[in-house]
């Protein structure tokens, strides 16, 4: 297949990987057809906040060098989305907010880093919700992002999910081969379930944070967002790894994440939650996840009810210890230094000029509950109560996964809805990270892999979660969902659509 | 010396605790790369770290942590091997996070104890309640610009301890000799320079008064005084606002207060009301701080003496008195440099060279022991001539001032001067029969009973012999001539 044949977006990360080491076509040709994917979707999708069209290809001429070098990275040649939370040298790093609107870092994040030295070639900078902070993408301020898929009949613009939205709808929409996500209590694997593709926050400590805007940083963790589990299992390969600049990174080997792709699930144990039976929730949520058990089961798998009894409390815990982080965290943007400045009569004017200018209703907001939750005389009550809460529900994972290897679970109480559906409670909104959050909380790993469709044709994602660095059994049983799914929907809108349009004219 | 306040409603104590911020003597920051070392142009020692740019994180610095528990094994203080930085947060322009990253409530040393002398030579012990690891802030300048302030970040981020006293304090004299003997302790363990005037090291003073027999009363915190001077200072006037708002019916308000060494008075900074609020929280980038004990044992087994232990040990070992021994040990250079001179060779000779026309010349040069225009080895060359009689301790003197002015070596100036002391009889015999006969008169008085003439006729010798006849030779001499 060669690159400028219009489904050549459509292939996976692999089988790009694969057909550049086997020079069927060249990074450069790759790159240049993604890029102009890219210039004719993205007006619409906003899926990305800044291209890097001239570095991609530079990074995709050296890609080429290498491959024919004998020297090609397990990444190379590829053409990928960044978050736009990735501090990328000498490319704007906006996290989605006004206050850093025109911040040039001077540094690179560790997982770029790491991806540009196995060979990936960078599109640009992916859009999120402000600093990471929402489910629906709809708090950037380069304005929201469109989800590709469409509801049968409707053109109705759908929210991608949150916070990485951007990634999301790009891999969908194959304005690239995967993307950077992070996610801090859901915003990898939520946004994945929405756009029909795959993603895992792998464990905590596994990718380092240095370099990447922090949210809340005991919960923050970067992972892959791509249409396969195995495209997520090499980026992840090349995203990990200990870092000494970040205090909370293990060390401790990176494993073939693809070689797990195949394992046999024969005798594994899986685990369903039944605290994941929210009230309320759509009976078509409840039939993808009873089909995704009877697949595990198919295939091997043993079916264990467990129970996870401080599942309740995690929502509240998380809007509790995130927003804390969070006010701290962000009290770095006061225009002294870098970002926005709005000048004022004294030191305090300047800081609330500048911060009431450079910062959303919604990054405001978790300042201010973070604030609320940390201050003389609350702080017993919300804060340490909520690190305790967080340890019980550690302990509730670290019980059930002495009994099985794996919970199954659903992604998200829905799937995508429309961007003026958006909920006038935030905590409503809020609640779409009810499955998510949990296991954010409790630091281990979790993927969602999508599992078919809902009666309007919108992709619903099945959550795995697994032990502590234990990612490999989670690619082996994400695989065999994948494999059993044959998930074969494409979005509305798509990159090879558009090309053969243009081929076409 | 017990320091009272005579109020009119009756006699005041006063109860003192201090805050003292060391800077840790350490190449690098504490979670950063940077250069720790003060000076340079402004803004020049900065990592993007210390100036808080989107996604940076701290790393500890293994040697800052090595010197607070130095420190703390330094002050009979308990090591905590688990401790945890905490989160200050509050908003300032040289606070590039809008944080400091401290121990709050997890420090990584616990009680201690310093033992003070006072001038009349009683000791007390002073308690420690603990000390904890820290960044410094940046520095703002408001007086460069009219209109604007400008922020030099080379300090921020760089590790301080600060160590906090119990209130045992009772006198302006005992915070004194507590800083004193606090930044002694601390310059010999190599842990802070102790240089109040460059701010590597200042104090936050709690004060308060109480009359006998009561429980403490409202404190007042005097911030960032930094000298010890104006520490004694700043106690005395605070105290005695205090005794003065209480016997006039007023009551003392928690707050913080600055000490304006100008007009001797202390004025108020911020009421309890406009304190901030910190939302302490452990700091989610930085892992607890969990030390091997066996590390910590290695630490304990390479501390140097410590003042007490030297002092004791001077006194045993040399037999120099306790206010001797408290001179020699001001310093650890003062220390090596005595037991250099001093080791193996007449002790009281060395002791009183050292404290008497060395320490005077040091005095007159405007020289410091580091930089002595003679050095130990030296010194001890010349007392290891007087010692073996090769010159007399009256030229000894003359020599050493010649070693001052020049810096050569002992040895060098008695060659080149001829001052080698002449311990042949035939020759003092010779200068004491011309003495004698030049002075008939006074043989004649002399042998009539008038016995203090012979401290003349010696005088009168030494100085034919251009004072380098041996002293006891010529006594002998002098005898026997006088006695024919």
């Amino acid at each position: 297949m060669a690159a400028d044949t219009p489904n050549a977006l459509d292939m996976s990360l692999v089988e790009a990987r694969d057909g550049l080491v086997r020079k069927a076509f060249s990074s450069v040709e790759l790159t240049t057809a993604a890029l102009a994917a890219v210039e004719a979707l993205n007006p619409r999708l906003n899926a990305y906040i800044t291209v890097t069209g001239d570095q991609a290809l530079a990074q995709a001429a050296q890609a080429d060098a290498a491959i024919a070098a004998g020297e090609a990275g397990p990444m190379a040649g590829v053409p990928v989305g960044i978050k736009d939370l990735f501090c990328t040298k000498g490319v704007r790093t906006t996290a989605a907010s006004n206050i850093l609107r025109d911040f040039v870092p001077p540094y690179e994040s560790t997982v770029t880093a790491n991806l540009r030295r196995d060979g990936a070639v960078f599109l640009g900078k992916t859009n999120l919700d402000e600093f990471a902070m929402g489910s629906g993408n709809l708090t950037s301020a380069f304005g929201p992002v469109e989800n590709p898929w469409k509801r049968a009949g409707s053109d109705a613009a759908l929210v991608p999910g949150g916070s990485s939205g951007g990634s999301a709808a790009a891999v969908a929409a194959g304005l690239g081969f995967g993307a950077t996500g992070t996610d801090t209590g859901g915003s990898i694997r939520q946004p994945a379930s929405y756009c029909g593709i795959t993603g895992i926050k792998p464990t905590y400590g596994r990718c380092s944070r240095f370099g990447t805007i922090a949210f809340a940083s005991s919960l923050d963790q970067a992972g892959p967002m791509a249409r396969t589990v195995a495209d997520c299992a090499v980026m992840l390969g090349s995203m990990a790894g200990f870092d000494a600049q970040d205090s909370t990174s293990v060390d401790r080997p990176v494993p073939d994440y693809l070689a797990a792709c195949g394992r046999s699930l024969k005798g594994l144990r899986i685990g369903i939650p039944r605290e994941y039976h929210a009230p309320g929730m759509p009976a078509e949520i409840e039939a993808i996840w009873q089909q995704g058990i009877a697949w595990l089961r198919d295939a091997g798998c043993e079916i264990v009810d467990v129970s996870l009894p401080h599942t309740k409390y995690g929502l509240a815990t998380y809007y509790i210890i995130a927003p804390a982080e969070c006010s701290s965290n962000l009290a770095r943007y006061d225009g002294v230094r870098f970002g926005a400045r709005v000048a004022g009569g004294t030191l305090d004017e300047l800081y609330e000029n500048t911060r009431r200018a450079g910062f959303g209703d919604e990054t405001r907001r978790r300042i201010m509950m973070g604030t609320y939750v940390l201050s003389a005389g609350y702080y017993d009550a919300y804060y340490l109560k909520a690190q305790k809460v967080r340890s019980l529900i550690q302990r509730d994972f670290t019980d059930v996964f002495a009994d099985v290897d794996v919970l199954l679970t659903p992604t998200a109480p829905s799937a995508a809805f429309a961007q003026d559906e958006k909920p006038s409670d935030p905590v409503q909104m809020y609640l779409n990270d009810i499955f998510t959050v949990p296991a954010s909380m409790a630091g281990v790993p979790a993927m969602s892999v999508p599992a078919g469709v809902d009666a309007q044709g919108l992709p619903l994602g099945l959550q795995l979660i697994g032990r502590f660095f234990d990612e490999e059994t989670l690619f082996a049983v994400g695989s065999a969902l994948e494999r059993a799914a044959a998930f074969t929907h494409r979005p509305a809108l798509r990159a090879s659509d558009v090309a053969r349009a243009g081929i076409a004219s | 010396m017990t320091y009272r306040i005579e109020g009119r409603t009756g006699t005041w104590e006063i109860v003192v605790g201090l805050e003292v911020h060391a800077q840790v003597i350490s190449q690098a920051k504490l979670f950063s790369g940077a250069s720790a070392t003060y000076g340079g142009a402004p803004n020049t020692h900065v990592s993007f770290i210390d100036a808080g740019f989107p996604g940076m994180l701290p790393v500890v610095n293994r040697e800052c942590v090595a010197q607070a528990v130095r420190t703390g094994l330094g002050l009979a203080a308990h090591i905590n091997v688990v401790s945890r930085f905490d989160r200050k947060n509050y908003f300032y322009a040289d606070l590039p996070q809008g944080y400091q990253i401290s121990q709050f409530e997890h420090p990584i040393v616990g009680s201690g104890v310093i033992e003070i002398e006072l001038a009349d030579g009683a000791t007390r012990e002073i308690g420690i309640t603990r000390l904890h690891l820290e960044q410094d802030a940046g520095k703002s300048m408001h007086d460069q610009d009219p209109t604007r302030s400008f922020i030099d970040l080379n300090r921020s981020g760089v590790a301080l301890m600060e160590i906090v006293s119990e209130p045992d304090i009772r006198s302006p004299e005992e915070a004194g000799a507590y800083v004193r003997k606090l930044r002694q302790i601390l310059r010999y363990l190599g842990t802070c320079d102790g240089n109040m005037e460059e701010g590597s090291m200042r104090a936050d003073v709690n004060v308060s008064v109480r009359q006998a027999g009561e429980a403490f009363r409202t404190r007042c915190e005097i911030k960032n005084v930094n000298s010890i001077r104006y520490v004694m200072q700043a106690i005395e006037a605070e105290a005695q606002r205090q005794v003065e708002v209480w016997e006039s019916g007023g009551t003392v308000d928690q707050e913080t207060r600055l000490f304006d060494p100008g007009r001797g008075e202390t004025r108020s900074l911020r009421s309890k009301e406009d304190a901030h609020d910190y939302r302490y929280f452990p700091d989610p980038d930085l892992l607890p701080l969990v030390l091997d004990e066996g590390w910590v044992a290695g630490l304990k087994a390479s501390l140097p003496e410590l003042p007490d232990a030297k002092r004791a040990r001077l006194e045993a070992d040399y037999g120099v008195t306790r206010y001797e021994s408290g001179v020699l040990t001001a310093e650890q250079a003062i220390a090596d440099f005595y037991e250099t001179v001093a080791r193996g060779l007449d002790t009281r000779l060395a002791t009183n060279w050292v404290l008497g026309d060395f320490f005077a010349a040091l005095n007159r040069t405007g020289r410091s022991i580091e930089d002595s225009p003679v050095s130990a080895a030296s010194l001890r060359a010349l007392l290891g001539l007087i010692t073996d009689s090769t010159i007399n301790g009256k030229i000894a003197k003359d020599v050493f001032e010649e070693m001052v002015d020049t810096g050569d070596e002992p040895m060098a100036i008695v060659e080149r001067r001829g001052l080698k002391q002449v311990t042949d009889t035939g020759a003092i015999d010779a200068a004491i029969a011309r003495v004698l006969a030049d002075n008939a008169d006074k043989v004649a008085e002399y042998k009539s009973g008038k016995d203090k003439l012979f401290g003349f006729f010696v005088g009168q010798t030494m100085k034919a012999m251009a004072g380098k006849g041996n002293p006891a030779l010529v006594n002998e001499a002098l005898k026997k001539q006088l006695a024919d």
